[in-house]
């Protein structure tokens, strides 16, 4: 139990449909992660949005530094052959 | 439909106002509930139920046959002519009694939405089966939300047991059984209210069990409202802010 009255944050994904991944929706507040999962039912999902809900404490995320922006992602810039745009998808593999 | 079936009319204002009452006084939570989130879930549970409320009382308007619609019902009937339980009009007070009375309701709706959906009544098994998922989830969400506060700091137990002694004696009237109860029972339309009531303690008192709070040792119940006979005086002060618009404005829609 902490001593602080604020519930924790909590950050919401949800996948829309069976075969997707799940996306990062938003975030909201509520005291335990069993509770998160129906905020965010409540919250996120009043349209019909999701089949599937995961929540994480948004203290236990680690982010890279939008400082090492460089280091990190720009020597990818110039490599084009990583891309698979050389083949062509045929439609009825959906989504890769 | 039968409009030689008064018995079914009066039953089915009966499931139609309680979700109207109740539905009205959960949307008062909208805006002012004490978190985001809590007043989202409180405004989908209020929609939940008018949406419920629509189907009840459309099938109401239809075996009755005058010509009234849904709306009529709801937004054109007065005080005497409302057949909700009492429990259900009180006004809402503090959070903590907003969910013990929806985790009262709740635990009998659960219940009772299931067994109709074993009706002889078509309409009656369909309108149970779709509102019975939301109602599950209105119970694990007041459940919860009974225990967490139950079971929370000296402050919330204490308004929590304070709401429970209060709305303890408007419970009994949920098990009421009159002719219009005798008379679903006997055609098969629904089963008789008292036969809920061992579900409903058995979900009631392990609840309050966890959340420590304690039910009052008496069973004098407070009735009038399902039957109509009378109403508390916060039901016409309701209805005056739910219905003013259309008494107004006779016939305004968006």
């Amino acid at each position: 139990m902490t001593t602080t009255k604020e519930w924790p944050l909590w950050e919401v994904f949800i996948r829309g449909q069976h075969g997707m991944s799940h996306r990062h929706v938003g975030s909201l507040h509520a005291p335990d992660a069993e509770r998160a999962i129906k905020n965010a039912r409540d919250v996120y999902t009043r349209r019909n949005e999701g089949t599937s809900i995961w929540v994480v404490e948004a203290a236990a995320i680690s982010a890279s530094s939008p400082s090492d922006k460089g280091p990190l992602y720009e020597p990818a810039s110039d490599k084009v052959y990583r891309h698979p745009t050389f083949y062509d998808l045929p439609d009825e593999a959906g989504n890769m | 439909m039968t409009a030689g079936n008064p018995h079914l009319f009066e039953f089915l204002l009966r499931q139609g106002d309680n979700a109207l009452v109740l539905g009205h006084r959960t949307s008062e939570w909208c805006g002012t509930a004490p978190a985001l989130e809590e007043d989202i879930a409180l405004a989908n549970t209020a929609l939940d139920l008018i949406g419920q409320t629509q189907l009840w009382l459309a099938y109401a308007a239809d075996v009755e046959g005058a010509g009234r619609s849904n709306d009529d019902l709801a937004f054109l009937r007065d005080v005497y002519d409302f057949r909700n339980v009492l429990m259900l009009e009180v006004p809402n007070e503090d959070f903590g009694r907003t969910m013990a009375r929806q985790f009262f309701f709740d635990a009998f709706q659960v219940p009772w939405l299931s067994a109709l959906q074993n009706s002889s009544e078509q309409r009656v098994s369909d309108i149970a089966h779709k509102s019975l998922k939301e109602a599950q989830y209105h119970l694990e969400r007041s459940a919860e939300t009974v225990i967490a506060l139950g079971d929370g700091t000296e402050l919330s137990n204490q308004l929590m047991q304070t709401a429970v002694n209060y709305l303890w004696p408007y419970t009994g009237e949920l098990f009421g059984e009159d002719d219009t109860d005798v008379a679903m029972h006997s055609q098969g339309i629904a089963p008789l209210p008292a036969s809920m009531r061992k579900a409903w303690n058995d979900t009631v008192f392990s609840t309050l069990n966890e959340a420590c709070l304690t039910a009052p040792d008496d069973p004098f119940a407070h009735t009038g409202g399902r039957n109509g006979v009378r109403h508390t005086e916060h039901l016409g002060h309701m209805l005056a802010v739910m219905q003013t618009l259309q008494r107004s404005y006779p016939g305004a829609t968006w």
